[in-house]
């Protein structure tokens, strides 16, 4: 039965998801803006693959101090964002269980938080 | 095959163009637009398929995520057993995501292609499923029961359920996980299929609930994939933004439209999509 407290945790959390996604738009919206008024010239050739340069490949180089690949470091930042509301989604479930004291569901949804993070975390 | 380069703002743009209609159809035909990106790309754009499931996956967590508000509020989804059978597809979603280095891609476009056809062929045979109400021992113990609104006059109106068949329901949640790392996609299909036909839950539950389990699933495999640098800035922003875009003005012409016809013929492009995709694949071209 949904009580008072879960509906208030369900209504954050879809409210929660969608100013996350929403920044994460409007983030990787002004890197792609940003990305095309710096390259009119460039080429569109995706046929090979040859991955990302390794600057775009990790959460601590997207955001480091570097200057390069501005336009792109940005569009890479929004993703990051928009990939950390469903995680931040499973977090919010993990301290709602445990508001409910519902100790079989802190754990649930803290394994799944720690498959979330450990792709997160994970170098290829 | 003579390669034509286009320079990137026209290629970029027409991404975001195609994505908007990916967006939109599969918002209004409730058949998922997502699962067109992939197949696009790759034959029509001539984007090495690692890239195009990168792009794609990010738009799922895009939409998932932007749609799920509604769905948590309208009292239908179940957070319960929508965290529990997550923690079977995000598993999954390690496996699928893993599997993409070291499967061909040819193969992976034979598997995409077949399971395009089947999405298309499973939302038309679904009957809407009212639940059931058996006590199943390994659902109560772990609280894989609910209650949903009913409109009716009633004020009490509110019908309860109890999950069923649990072990299968699991497994088949497994299996939607690692095609969602695979082909970067949401495997909604599959999750309804799970949650409707073997674990008997009504169908606006099933729907709901898998609606905003999708986008957990996608970020099990996104990490990955980032790190691999299947995930491209050229391809994912119009992609995610088009999408994105398309689908908030899906959900919102739903309301006014007829959409029997669309949804005949969105499948019909979803089919012909799937088979062009086991061909592309089976012949090497992918």
């Amino acid at each position: 039965m949904r009580s008072k407290a879960e509906l208030k945790l369900d209504t954050a959390v879809g409210y929660g998801l969608r100013i996350g996604v929403t920044a994460a738009a409007i983030v990787v919206f002004a890197g792609w803006a940003a990305m095309l008024a710096h390259s009119p010239g460039s080429v569109a050739d995706f046929h090979e693959f040859h991955g990302n340069p390794a600057l775009l490949t990790r959460p601590s180089t997207i955001f480091g101090g570097a200057h390069s690949m501005l336009s792109h470091r940005i569009i890479m930042a929004g993703i990051l964002l928009l990939i950390a509301t469903p995680v931040a989604r499973v977090v919010m479930c993990v301290f709602g269980f445990a508001v409910e004291k519902d100790r079989l569901y802190v754990m649930v949804s803290g394994f799944v938080l720690a498959v979330l993070l450990y792709s997160l975390l994970f170098r290829a | 095959m003579t390669k034509r380069f286009v320079g990137l703002p026209a290629f970029t743009f027409s991404i975001w163009i195609f994505s908007l209609a990916a967006g939109l159809l599969g918002a209004l035909t409730g058949l998922g637009g997502g699962v067109v990106i992939v197949p696009v790309l790759a034959l029509l754009f001539h984007v090495d398929l690692r890239y195009a499931i990168g792009a794609s996956l990010v738009s799922v967590i895009a939409t998932s995520s932007g749609a799920a508000a509604a769905y948590v509020r309208e009292g239908f989804s179940n957070i319960r057993i929508g965290m529990f059978l997550e923690m079977a597809t995000t598993v999954g979603a390690l496996l699928g995501a893993w599997l993409t280095a070291k499967i061909t891609t040819h193969s992976i476009a034979i598997i995409f292609g077949i399971v395009l056809v089947y999405s298309a062929w499973a939302t038309f045979r679904q009957k809407a499923n009212e639940g059931r109400l058996e006590a199943d021992r390994l659902a109560l113990a772990l609280k894989l029961c609910g209650e949903y609104p009913v409109p009716q006059a009633s004020a009490e109106a509110a019908d309860e359920y109890i999950a069923q068949n649990v072990p299968t329901g699991f497994s088949l949640m497994f299996l939607a996980g690692t095609l969602s790392g695979l082909l970067g996609i949401g495997s909604g299909a599959v999750k309804v299929l799970a949650m409707d036909q073997a674990m008997k839950l009504p169908f606006k539950v099933s729907t709901t609930t898998s609606n905003f389990m999708i986008g957990v699933t996608a970020a099990a495999s996104a990490g990955i994939y980032l790190s691999r640098g299947y995930i491209t800035p050229e391809l994912a922003a119009p992609v995610m933004l088009g999408v994105l875009i398309g689908s908030l003005i899906g959900s919102r012409l739903l309301v006014r439209m007829r959409v029997r016809t669309l949804r005949l013929v969105f499948a019909l492009v979803i089919v012909a999509l799937g088979i062009e995709m086991i061909f592309s694949g089976a012949t090497g071209r992918i």
